[in-house]
C-alpha cells in the first residue's frame, strides 16, 4: 500500500490536533448516541454549553458521565450570549468547570456574541471586544464570526486564536453560501501567516460542505447539528470524517484549474473515427 | 439553623440559614460540585473557596454546569 506523507497538525494555540473536524455535543436524541457519534467523528475537540443547574433535577444525568475527558478536549461555547459581559462571565465558568475536572481545555473558549434570536448571527463589534477582553485575562479565544472579511481581520488583530466564520446561519444547513467571502478571510487572515488557523463554523449541511471547506483552505470545520439532526447521525459523523479528510487531501493534492472546453482524458492520436466540428 | 437570610440562586429567591458557605449551598441542593462552577454576584468563586466564601443576604448566587452544544 503506497502511504503519503503525513499531514501537518492542526495548531490551535497550544493545542495541537490530528484530526480537523470539530463537533458539537448538542441536540442529540441520546447522550448514548451521542457517545458514539463522537466516537464515528475521529475528533479529538467537542464542544460544550455552559447553562443552569436545575436545582430541580439535580440527580438528573450529567453529559460529562458521557465523555471521555482524557481522550476528549472540551471547547466551551458562549452559546446564548448577547453582550460582551454575559460572554466574558460565561467564559470564565466553563474555564472554571474544566480546571476542576483537569480537562486541557480550561485554557480556551468558542467566543459567540450573538445579534438577535432569529438569525442568531455574530454581533462583530462585540464580538472583537469580547475577544480582546478574553485575551487579556489569559484565554485562547477561537471567535465565531460572520464571513466578512473584515470582521476577521479585526478579530485577529484581537488576538484571536483562530477565527471561524460561519459558512452560513447557526444550524441552518445551507452550506457555504459565499465561498468568496471565505477565500478574501483566508487571503486576510494568512496573509505572511500561512498556518493561521481558519476553522468553518456553522450551517454545514452535509459531507460535501465539509469537503468545500477544507478544499477552500480551510484548517478546520466545526459543525454539530449536520450529525446531530441527521436521520441517522452515526453514519452521518462518518461521512463527515471522511469528508473532512477527502477536502483535505484534495487541498494538499492541488485541483486542477478549471476550463470552459473540454480536455480529452484518451490519446487524439490514432483514432479509428473521424472528429465532428 | 432556621432559613432566615434571602438570596437568590439561578433567578429563584431561596431562605436559606445565615452563616451558610458555598459549599453548604451545593450540599443542600444536592450539587455534583465536580460538575459545577459557582458565580457569587458576578464573580466565579473558585472552588478551593467555596467552603471558606460565606453567604450574604441579597447574594444572586448562579450554579451552572455543562450541557450540549455547538
Amino acid at each position: 500500500m503506497t502511504v503519503l506523507p503525513a499531514d501537518k497538525p492542526l495548531v490551535l494555540g497550544n493545542h495541537t490536533l490530528t484530526s480537523r473536524l470539530i463537533v458539537g455535543t448538542g441536540k442529540y436524541s441520546t447522550l448514548e448516541l451521542m457517545q458514539q457519534c463522537l466516537e464515528a467523528s475521529g475528533s479529538e475537540v467537542i464542544t460544550v454549553a455552559v447553562r443552569r443547574e436545575r436545582l430541580l433535577d439535580a440527580s438528573g444525568r450529567n453529559i460529562l458521565d458521557y465523555i471521555d475527558l482524557k481522550k476528549y478536549t472540551i471547547l466551551p461555547n458562549t452559546a446564548g450570549c448577547f453582550n460582551v459581559e454575559d460572554a466574558v462571565r460565561v467564559a470564565r465558568l466553563g474555564r472554571e468547570i474544566l480546571r476542576g475536572l483537569e480537562n486541557p481545555g480550561a485554557d480556551w473558549v468558542k467566543l459567540e456574541v450573538l445579534a438577535d434570536t432569529r438569525t442568531l448571527l455574530p454581533d462583530p463589534v462585540a464580538t472583537v471586544e469580547g475577544c480582546r477582553e478574553l485575551v487579556a485575562d489569559g484565554f485562547q479565544v477561537l471567535c465565531y464570526t460572520s464571513d466578512d472579511p473584515i470582521t476577521a481581520r479585526r478579530l485577529k488583530q484581537a488576538g484571536a486564536t483562530s477565527v471561524m466564520p460561519a459558512g452560513s446561519p447557526i444550524g441552518s444547513g445551507q452550506g457555504i453560501l459565499n465561498p468568496n467571502n471565505i477565500r478574501i478571510c483566508l487571503e486576510y487572515l494568512k496573509e505572511n501567516d500561512p498556518d493561521y488557523p481558519v476553522i468553518v463554523d456553522a450551517g454545514v449541511g452535509t459531507a460535501s460542505d465539509v469537503a468545500f471547506a477544507m478544499e477552500l483552505g480551510c484548517d478546520g470545520v466545526l459543525l454539530n447539528t449536520a450529525i446531530a439532526s441527521a436521520k441517522d447521525p452515526l453514519r452521518m459523523s462518518v461521512a463527515m470524517k471522511s469528508a473532512c479528510e477527502a477536502g483535505r487531501h484534495a487541498l494538499l493534492a492541488g485541483r486542477i484549474p478549471k476550463k470552459l472546453y473540454a480536455t480529452a482524458s484518451s490519446p487524439t492520436e490514432g483514432v479509428i473515427t473521424r472528429a465532428l466540428g | 439553623m432556621v432559613p432566615s437570610m434571602q438570596i437568590r440562586v439561578n433567578g429563584e429567591s431561596r431562605l436559606v440559614p445565615e452563616h451558610w458557605s458555598v459549599s453548604d449551598l451545593l450540599a443542600d441542593l444536592r450539587i455534583e460540585s465536580r460538575y459545577c462552577a459557582v458565580e457569587r454576584n458576578r464573580r466565579v468563586i473558585p472552588r478551593e473557596q467555596h467552603a471558606a466564601c460565606g453567604l450574604v443576604a441579597d447574594d444572586e448566587i448562579e450554579v451552572v454546569t455543562l450541557v450540549g452544544g455547538g
